[in-house]
């Protein structure tokens, strides 16, 4: 078995699969949220040094983009679709009871590490809306009374061995 | 040019076309986003696995999205072409063993016409489908997006082999010049006009590009043709490239279409094989190659230069346009930067000819428009119409009106950037110019349907909420503004509007409008403006009345009980999260409004309809 990489030592990799150029910023940054579930702050460091840009820059785009996260993420990701469509299907009332359900605000992470919530603009599935995204599984159709069973019924399959 | 550009294409197409000839066996199931949340790719295995099981040599196609999103996961089973709704795993052995076997239709997966209740039995039959003109959308259904040899049985890259065997680039800007297409991204500018711009431009290398960053909310028609005909939007911009004489293309897609990167890579990576990207292309001395850039989740990189920006690796900032993109665009070098649908446009124009294209649609604007047809409405989903198709044609005929008996009341066209139409104005034709003669715009074709329970304060304040978020903060009057004219709706909303606001909120998204550089600032006043436009009543019965007409504003409504209606089921009592429902079994419940929260949770659980809103 090899050994895990390193934060510096994985980012490193991934910019250099990216040619090392600062035009592929925005997916380097990508390639490092997928590898550690978010951006720390050593990867940051190490894709300014290997890129050879100022810390600012690396910083500027991993905070203008909403899909980048500085803070660990959980285990579960659950995007709460905010698309117009959805929002008129009562998407907000919705969140809330998402937020009351696992007793957090969008962009924070339960105590156990076990759930982030997210708000995303539109996923585009506006036919099946509210739209609820819980890591890449799209839920359709969600209303209040499902969000319950669906948060039980993913805690339950992780506790699975 | 060489002599005989396209034999490779034409080769593989003569060996494909009879692949899904008129009298061929096969099963087509709806492979898009939307069928796949509800299910379609286990039913697609269902299917493989049965016929394998069964030693039948049927062939199971994952299409592209068919466009009825809400039935899905749709089946059509060909040469009959039998549309099958809501199909599941367990359906499967009874369709083979019925219809594929003996021709036999299943009643009970067909589609009823809600008025007549009437079995339907064939896609084309379907009132969503009937007064549709699919030119651009319809091909998803009948290939799989993930196979190159698909898109050449329906005469795919025969656009390309054409434009390199026998056209110059002038002749194929001026005829998308004289087809009249216009960018379907939302600022409905002529192609040929970019495309004549950059041709002329000086500087090297060129670019040309696709703006895959459907950011606006409600509007997903961009996804469906990256995800379920990629190689339309390819050859689109391989024909472009070479009108403008590029080399070099790019396909910045949002970050939350993970299918759209997928299937675009792979249609790529094919086109590559085959020799229709990359050097040389179909043996001319034309080369041209296309990279893909994900978007990571900002509404303002759809903006043409915090695209560039974007795809440049930096935050997606617009600038100021003193200097065009086509003189100045990605890394300050000439480049098109057209929508996906504009470039899935182009193949057609040329397979079909200029004058078709023209025939289709109003003086201003030709050709199709795809829809997005969602919210309040009965049949949602994808819809391609002629430009010129009116409103009502499309909510009532094709949408099949309002669900539940409740009535329309508005159309939100255009996303954040457009407006809310009212009932008075369902006539008007929809096309670029009429939509913005409203107070809307067509935007990238989202029509978000409301009816009676939609609050027009409350959509204005959740567009403003958006935008809030969304500018990207160079400009003052767009940064500060949008956050102002949010906050007053805020207030309006939470029973706290003052006399007056409304007069404010008109003059600071005029001032919005004035002082932003992009069309982000530019047009984020419309929801507001348009709102207050056509249905001021709601905005003064917020304020002066304190009161939500429809019934949203959590601040000025209370829930009640009908006891008339209610059964005394207890099904509200367990939903309520707050414990504020009490009541004995069989006898009328009781809402405490001091702890109800206003969730709604209870309305959804109760079958009766005993729930009230005031």
């Amino acid at each position: 078995m090899t050994k895990p990489m390193s934060v510096p030592a994985k980012t490193r990799q991934i910019v250099k699969k990216h040619g090392n150029n600062k035009s592929a910023m925005i997916a380097v940054l990508q390639d490092i949220q997928e590898a550690f579930n978010y951006l720390p702050k050593e990867a940051l460091k190490a894709a300014a040094k290997q890129m050879n840009v100022p810390m600012s820059r690396v910083y500027e785009a991993a905070t203008f983009y909403t899909a980048f996260s500085l803070k660990p993420r959980g285990k579960h990701v659950v995007k709460i679709c905010k698309g117009t469509a959805c929002h008129v299907r009562g998407a907000a009332i919705l969140q809330d009871r998402f937020e009351t359900t696992l007793g957090i605000k969008p962009g924070e992470t339960t105590k156990d590490g076990n759930f982030s919530l997210e708000t995303v603009n539109c996923v585009g599935a506006c036919a099946l809306g509210p739209v609820v995204v819980i890591n890449t599984d799209y839920h359709g159709q969600v209303t209040i009374n499902k969000v319950d069973k669906i948060i039980k019924k993913i805690n339950e399959e992780g506790a699975k061995p | 040019m060489i002599e005989n550009p396209d034999t490779q294409a034409r080769q593989i197409l003569d060996n494909l076309t009879l692949y899904y000839g008129p009298k061929k066996k096969f099963v087509a199931i709806c492979a898009g986003t939307g069928c796949r949340a509800s299910g379609s790719v286990q039913v697609k295995e269902a299917f493989e696995a049965e016929f394998k099981k069964q030693n039948m040599d049927v062939d199971v196609l994952a299409t592209g999205c068919l466009g009825f999103c809400e039935k899905g996961p749709m089946v059509i089973i060909h040469p009959d072409k039998y549309f099958y709704e809501h199909v599941k795993v367990e359906d499967v052995p009874e369709i083979i063993s019925k219809t594929i076997a003996k021709g036999e239709v299943i009643s009970r997966l067909l589609y009823r016409h809600p008025d007549t209740q009437k079995a339907l039995f064939r896609e084309d039959d379907l009132p969503f489908y009937k007064k549709q003109h699919r030119v651009v959308f319809g091909r998803n259904g009948m290939i799989d997006p993930s196979r190159i040899e698909d898109y050449f049985a329906i005469d795919g890259y025969q656009a390309l082999a054409k434009v390199l065997g026998e056209m110059t680039p002038d002749a194929v800007i001026s005829e998308v010049k004289k087809a009249g297409l216009r960018g379907r991204g939302g600022g409905g500018f002529h192609a040929a006009v970019k495309w004549e711009g950059v041709r002329k431009a000086h500087g090297d290398p060129k670019y040309v590009i696709a703006n895959g960053d459907e950011g606006d909310p409600g509007a997903y028609m961009d996804r469906s043709l990256m995800e379920g005909n990629p190689h339309s939007v390819i050859e689109g911009m391989i024909i472009g490239a070479y009108a403008v004489g590029a080399h070099e293309g790019y396909i910045y897609v949002r970050n939350e279409y993970p299918l759209a990167v997928e299937h675009l890579t792979m249609a790529i990576e094919a086109a590559r094989e085959k020799g229709l990207l990359g050097k040389n292309i179909l043996g001319t001395d034309f080369s041209f190659d296309i990279h893909i850039n994900k978007g990571a989740g900002a509404f303002v990189c759809g903006e043409s230069s915090a695209l560039f920006a974007s795809i440049e690796g930096r935050a997606g900032e617009p600038r100021a346009k003193y200097v065009h993109a086509v003189e100045k665009g990605l890394y300050d070098k000439p480049t098109v930067l057209n929508n996906v649908e504009t470039w899935a446009n182009v193949p057609l124009i040329i397979n079909k000819g200029a004058d078709w294209y023209a025939s289709i649609g109003t003086e201003g604007s030709k050709g199709t428009k795809i829809f997005s047809l969602v919210g309040k409405i009965n049949n949602t989903g994808l819809i391609e119409v002629p430009m010129g198709t009116t409103l009502y044609e499309i909510i009532y005929d094709m949408g099949g009106g309002i669900p539940n008996g409740r009535k329309f009341k508005a159309v939100q066209t255009g996303g954040p950037s457009g407006g809310c139409i009212p009932e008075r104005l369902l006539d008007i034709p929809v096309d670029f110019d009429k939509l913005y003669e409203v107070g809307s715009m067509m935007g990238s074709g989202g029509m978000i349907v409301m009816d009676d329970t939609s609050c027009m304060v409350d959509v204005a304040r959740y567009f403003l909420e958006f935008l809030k978020e969304e500018s990207c903060g160079k400009c003052v009057p767009c940064r500060e503004g949008i956050r102002r004219m949010s906050d007053i709706l805020e207030d309006i909303c939470a029973g706290h509007g003052r006399e007056g606001d409304i007069d404010i909120l008109e003059r600071m998204g005029a001032a919005i409008a004035d002082g932003s550089l992009c069309a982000l600032g530019g047009s984020a006043p419309n929801p507001v403006l348009s709102t207050i436009r056509y249905f001021r009543d709601e905005y003064e019965a917020h304020i002066r009345d304190h009161r939500c007409p429809a019934g949203v504003c959590k601040a000025l409504i209370t829930y009640s009980i009908n006891t008339e209606k209610c059964t005394g089921c207890g099904v509200c009592l367990k939903a309520c999260a707050v414990n504020a429902i009490t009541g004995e079994k069989k006898k009328a419940h009781i809402i405490d409004s001091e702890k109800c929260t206003r969730c709604g949770a209870c309305i959804q659980s109760c079958k009766f309809n005993a729930i009230q809103v005031k």
